[in-house]
């Protein structure tokens, strides 16, 4: 494919040039002309007025798309105890393989004290289980070689992970190997009703722009999903499915893991689990000043979030950063205490159900997202909205 | 040691903004900049060398233009830079561009391969596991702190979501770094001196022996369809009155929606 300028419709009004983010086009005798800078993006396809920037498609554009079937999820297990994403990617998958007509497989890697059964009850028709010790705690090429087999061996048409520190390192090398496409951080996927290819939207440039990627020529097609975007599967403990065990035999690994080190602060950080968060950013003004957040993060049974700005400035550690580099959460309720609402931290946190935000300023953009939006002193609302609280709890 | 460090050349994405009615990017005086986890990188590579000696080389994938990007590293103190630009290159989605560094690290060699944590435009975070595994060597993600590094061994902290693990691996190796690892230096005068007057080693497709259909767009998997300005929500209330009322109002309303 590549993209070209019917020179005998273009005006020379340059309307394309601006468009370009690389560049890559530039007036030439009165011509748009599209340079080697090119990235093929298509961000100027549709702003020509008169319809003269065309995609060409060449013969090479066409690939045999691999066969396959099926929806499986990678379920993720640390400590024996499976993460939440786990179960969002089985309601995901469920709807998924419903829309194609197909069943949806789970695959565990290491025990967990529910029993691989869990994911039965969640939603999954079939798991493939390999419990053997070198998979207990994640080490990349173990369970890339051990994922990139089974595939092999079984030719799903999906396969998702979660974007945890998990799924983002290894799946990656999933995908290389396999020489099929990875879509990372993905907030909603569907299934394309003509081609049956998979839509898969993201966030890109920092949360600015949305993108639709598609794998159109090779299978599986692979995306990471954000943890909390997706809904939970329905759990039933009557459903019934079939647990295949794996083997790891002939699996190695060139890394091990000698230590695992919990840092768990005052308040629980589990930010991915919080059905409550309180969020500070730079009005909260010094780690003196997270206090109030914490009071009303204590009465309210949740847990503490910070915007980068936050962090930056030490008041609080990185790991309640949320944002485009920090997590990704999405509580029932979601506090934003002197948080501005940059791009960069709403991406982050604007799939949580309710949003509350207080802040001084009321042109602060964060009202423009928030469900309930209080103008006023976080200093001031935050003890009364405590003890307010504290009152009908009965504390 | 032979340390590679992997740089993109990056828009500073917090200014990208997309035109709402055309649904087009609107980059019109976005600067470009060293993708920042990137600094980190580099910064790791220097301290490695100063820890146990060797070479650092910066690669990156990209227009000609980013050469800007790899003279800046080499104001940081890096050895050499190695351009890959090829307008067979346009297009590459993660894996024609991990693919292509690939090869260009296959004929520089490296114990020890740097990458960001991802970068600020694709935020994907693919590249470098994905370059791992063409190399066929283990990586190790999300590096906050290098704890020792033998001839044949090292040993970091990688962070996880709820702390960090203590892993160690075999070299050749690939890390991807957090902010949290190091503060990159600022580039010296000596440093500026030097960026000025380096060679840039600039490789095309040809030099690195790929075939075509592995590279730029024909190499992708992924075709990015459209792009869309994210939507914004609309049910949203303003509370009025005094601190006292504005409170109620919204503990009343929480109560209600079964939040509290
Ligand atoms: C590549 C990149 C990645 C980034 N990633 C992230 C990320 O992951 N997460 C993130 O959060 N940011 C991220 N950022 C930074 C982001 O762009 C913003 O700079 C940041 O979110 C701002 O934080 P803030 O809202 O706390 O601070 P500010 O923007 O300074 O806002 C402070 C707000 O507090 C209000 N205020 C002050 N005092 C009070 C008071 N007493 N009572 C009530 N309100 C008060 C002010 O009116 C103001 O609106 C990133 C930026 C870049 C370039
Ligand atoms: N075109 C490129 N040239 C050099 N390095 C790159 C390129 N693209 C990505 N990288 C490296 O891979 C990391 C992750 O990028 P990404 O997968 O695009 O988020 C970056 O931080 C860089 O170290």
């Amino acid at each position: 494919m590549f993209i070209k300028v019917r020179t005998e419709k273009c005006t020379g009004c340059a309307t394309c040039v601006a468009s370009c983010p690389y560049d890559a086009i530039v007036m030439h005798e009165d011509a748009a002309r599209i340079t080697e800078l090119c990235q093929l993006c298509r961000a100027c396809l549709g702003v020509c007025p008169e319809g003269a920037i065309i995609e060409i498609a060449e013969e090479s554009d066409k690939k045999e798309k691999g066969q396959g079937s099926g929806v499986w999820v990678f379920a993720e297990q640390r400590d024996g105890k499976l993460a939440g994403v786990s179960f969002e990617l089985l309601g995901a998958g469920r709807r998924l393989a419903e829309d194609l007509g197909t069943s949806l497989s789970a695959v565990l890697f290491g025990r967990v004290s529910s029993g691989p059964e869990e994911l039965l009850h969640w939603g999954a028709d079939r798991v493939y289980y390999c419990g053997e010790e070198l998979l207990q705690d994640f080490n990349d090429e173990p369970y890339a070689n051990l994922l990139t087999r089974l595939i092999s061996e079984h030719k799903p048409e999906i396969v998702l992970a979660g974007a945890t520190p998990i799924g983002r390192s290894f799946i990656p090398r999933v995908a290389a190997r396999l020489h099929t496409g990875l879509t990372a951080d993905c907030t909603s996927l569907q299934i394309d009703p003509e081609t049956k290819n998979l839509l898969q939207v993201r966030p890109a440039f920092g949360g600015n722009i949305m993108a639709t990627i598609l794998c159109p020529h090779t299978r599986p097609q692979m995306a990471t999903v954000r943890p909390r975007v997706m809904q939970k599967g329905e759990f039933d403990k009557g459903r019934k499915g079939e647990i295949i065990a794996v083997s790891a035999e002939g699996i190695t690994s060139r890394t091990k893991v000698l230590e695992t080190v919990k840092e768990v602060s005052e308040v629980a950080v589990n930010l991915h689990d919080a059905n409550v968060i309180v969020a500070g950013g730079r009005g909260v003004g010094g780690d003196k000043g997270f206090q109030a957040l914490f009071e009303l993060a204590e009465a309210l049974n949740g847990s503490i979030a910070a915007s980068r700005a936050a962090v930056d400035e030490g008041w609080i550690p990185y790991r309640h950063q949320v944002g485009q580099t920090g997590k990704t959460v999405g509580p029932t309720l979601y506090i934003a205490c002197g948080i501005s609402g940059a791009v960069q931290h709403v991406v982050g946190m604007q799939s949580s159900d309710i949003i509350v935000a207080i802040n001084k300023n009321p042109e602060a953009p964060i009202f423009n997202i928030a469900t309930y939006g209080i103008v006023g002193d976080l200093f001031e609302i935050l003890p009364l909205l405590t003890r307010k609280i504290k009152e009908l709890k009965g504390q | 040691m032979k340390i590679v460090v992997c740089v993109k050349q990056v828009p500073d994405t917090a200014e990208v903004r997309i035109n709402p009615e055309t649904n087009t990017l609107m980059r019109d005086g976005v600067p470009s900049i060293i993708n920042p986890y990137d600094l980190h990188a580099v910064e790791a590579g220097l301290q490695l060398r100063e820890m146990a000696g060797g070479e650092v080389t910066t690669v990156t994938m990209g227009p000609p233009q980013a050469e800007l990007a790899l003279r800046e590293t080499i104001s940081l103190g890096v050895d050499k830079a190695v351009l890959l630009t090829d307008r067979l290159f346009a297009g590459s989605d993660t894996w024609a561009t991990a693919y292509a560094l690939y090869k260009a690290i296959a004929h520089i060699g490296a114990d020890i391969i740097i990458c960001g944590k991802q970068a600020i435009d694709g935020d994907t975070a693919q590249v470098g596991p994905e370059i791992a595994e063409f190399l066929d060597i283990p990586h190790i993600a999300y590096i906050r702190k290098i704890v020792e590094v033998t001839a044949d061994r090292i040993v970091v902290q990688r962070l996880m979501d709820d702390g960090y693990d203590i892993v160690e691996s075999t070299l050749p190796v690939l890390l991807t770094v957090v902010r949290e690892l190091n503060v990159p230096r600022l580039p010296s005068l000596k440093g500026k001196m030097a960026a000025k007057k380096a060679d840039i080693l600039k490789l095309t497709a040809a030099d690195l022996k790929v075939e075509e259909q592995d590279l730029g767009l024909k190499g992708s998997p992924t075709q990015v369809r459209n792009i869309f300005a994210p939507e914004a929500k609309t049910n949203r209330t303003m509370l009025h009155g005094t601190p006292e009322e504005m409170v109620n109002k919204l503990v009343a309303d929480l109560q209600e929606s079964k939040c509290l």
